[in-house]
């Protein structure tokens, strides 16, 4: 082999690694009631020293063709670190006041992240697998984390057990794909799959493993069992992580194996994506509807919004990437900023997440009510808000490929939708006040305020997102 | 020199590996007794992949199946370590490991 080693492509990981590490043993050292704060200053710390080397981070493949870093897994890399980072500041507050403050939690996330960005930098199948299940593995724990909660525990199990269903079949749909192709390199898998020879039919089932393994860990119907129970059972600050970044890395894990090394064979896979992406936003407005808890809801909301990101990959083309990544990034900041109001939820102590606790909200605490409002017509798709720009990148992708029956089911599931949304915002400002929350704690509150002020002026900072975007899809289809 | 591969070929490697594949997932969803059984549903389906990527390894005459395989065993390790201490967990607070009181949460 000539391919040189470079080992330093993968700067960045290694030293969230490290520093990972790091935490681990000072969090040991210290004293037990001090150590969530340090170590969680320490996380965030690492994450942005991470940020700064993955922005000046050289492209290339490296390690004998198994990691590349190009502008697409910058892309990915930046928006799981952001969500990462956001979601540890989060969950200081949260898990103290559930006396759930253990050191282990931002260690944790930090090696989930460390697996999310593995996924975005894969060359070789060998990558995607070690990265999901470093990822995976680390959400495993963080489920159960609250482990005096029987909600939490079961919670963790749940996730365990359908995880580890699709870790196996993403595992097995690899060995019939390295089986019939004859390699795990992307480049390699590329180039033996572009000859007009007919294709294998192992090698397509291979396929079909590999995207409903990814399937699952994205909550795609009909594969999404898991979702809202896991994230109505997981601690809040587990779930503000888990919505976002993990989807993000899954994301871009599907952008890149679909459209690099399958990407010869779409005219096989692309029925079963728009299958799924369908399904998927059917079942995200449809199954809302009835909910009466905000967990849950969002839970569906996120399934929903799975399906639109969707829309991007069934397209195929580079227009519909850059739909689906512009797409993450709002999604991104939009739940983190929805995460950060439900954790101020709380009274006499207890987390609250019925979606009648918020009655009146707009007269004991309008700001707020305000940023939650912003977030809900943001998730719905409402013009000047992040969700809007969105939505309509994606289905412009899927018009102008001529895949209509995407667009129009996406608009409609949209308008469903916004009814369930609405519902949120009618509860807020026009029911009778319930007593106020607790005091919130000024982290929490910043968060949400920022994520809105991000989801309100989003206009401002398009054109660049849209632009990166456009950077990170072109790499894909060179 | 005979070896196995070329004695048999490659389609009994993988027959197995389908079968040890289709008893792992219907332990998973027909199973509704025990999450241990569960568990070994899982470590089922990771060894037929295995075992479909050490016959193709072999087949092929390259290493890189083997290689994954050695990966795959350790991440299986791990993944059975995780689960047991979740399992645990969830004993402490349920007082019962059977699938059917796994529904606190429905809907």
């Amino acid at each position: 082999m000539t391919v040189p080693f470079n080992w330093s492509l993968a700067l960045p990981e290694i030293v969230l690694s490290v520093c990972g590490l790091l935490i681990l043993v000072i969090g040991v050292f210290q004293r037990k009631n001090a150590s969530g704060l340090l170590c969680t200053g320490l996380a965030v710390a690492a994450f942005v020293a991470t940020a700064v080397l993955v922005l000046g981070a050289p492209s290339g493949v490296g390690y004998r063709g198994t990691f590349v870093s190009d502008d697409f897994a910058r892309f990915a890399k930046l928006l799981a670190l952001t969500g990462a980072a956001l979601s540890v500041i989060l969950s200081l507050d949260y898990n103290g006041r559930q006396k759930v403050d253990r050191f282990e939690f931002p260690v944790l996330i930090l090696f989930s992240t460390v697996g999310t960005m593995l996924m975005a930098s894969s060359e070789n199948l060998m990558t995607l697998y070690v990265g999901l299940e470093l990822q995976s593995l680390a959400i495993y724990i963080l489920c159960a984390f609250a482990r005096d909660e029987v909600t939490s525990s079961e919670a963790g199990l749940k996730y365990f057990v359908l995880g580890s269903l699709a870790s196996g079949l993403l595992l097995y749909g690899i060995s019939l794909v390295y089986g019939f192709a004859g390699t795990m390199e992307y480049g390699g898998l590329r180039a033996a799959l572009s000859d007009n020879a007919p294709v294998p039919a192992g090698l397509v089932i291979g396929i079909v493993f590999v995207f409903v393994g990814l399937a699952f860990k994205l909550s795609a119907a009909p594969f999404h069992m898991w979702t809202p129970d896991v994230y109505q059972g997981a601690p809040t600050s587990v779930t503000a992580f888990m919505a976002g970044a993990p989807k993000v890395a899954a994301f871009a894990l599907l952008l890149r194996i679909m459209a690099g090394p399958f990407g010869h064979l779409a005219p096989q896979w692309q029925m079963l994506v728009e299958l799924v992406a369908i399904c998927t936003m059917i079942l995200g407005a449809l199954a809302a509807i009835p909910q009466t808890n905000i967990k849950r809801l969002m839970a569906y909301s996120s399934i929903g919004h799975m399906g639109y990101a969707m829309i991007g990959v069934a397209v195929g083309t580079e227009a519909g990437v850059r739909g689906t990544l512009v797409y993450l990034a709002t999604y991104l900041f939009m739940t983190v900023g929805v995460f950060a109001c439900i954790m101020a939820m709380r009274r006499n102590g207890r987390p609250l997440d019925r979606i009648s606790d918020l009655s009146g909200l707009s007269r004991t605490h309008p700001l707020l009510a305000l940023t939650m409002g912003i977030f809900m017509f943001s998730m719905a798709g409402v013009p000047p808000f992040s969700g809007f720009f969105g939505k309509l990148m994606v289905f412009a992708a899927a018009v102008q490929s001529g895949l209509w029956t995407l667009a129009v089911i996406g608009v409609v599931t949209s308008m469903i939708g916004l009814y369930y949304y609405w519902r949120v915002v009618k509860v807020m400002y026009f029911d009778a006040p319930e007593p106020a929350f607790d005091r919130g704690a000024r982290p929490v509150g910043a968060v949400a305020g920022a994520m809105g002020l991000v989801t309100a002026l989003f206009l401002l900072v398009l054109g660049p997102v849209t632009g990166a975007a456009q950077a990170a899809a072109a790499v894909l289809f060179r | 020199m005979e070896n196995g591969l070329a004695a048999v070929g490659i389609g009994p490697f993988l027959s197995v590996g389908a079968i040890l594949l289709v008893l792992g997932v219907f332990g998973i969803f027909l199973n509704r007794k025990n999450i241990i059984v569960m568990m070994m549903s899982i470590e089922l389906i990771l060894l037929s992949a295995n075992l479909n990527l050490v016959a193709f390894s072999a087949a092929h005459g390259e290493l890189s199946g083997q290689v994954f395989t050695l990966f795959s065993l350790t991440v299986a390790a791990a993944e059975a370590a995780i689960g047991l201490a979740i399992v645990t967990v969830y004993f402490r607070n349920r007082g019962s490991i059977q699938v059917e009181d796994v529904t606190l949460m429905k809907g």
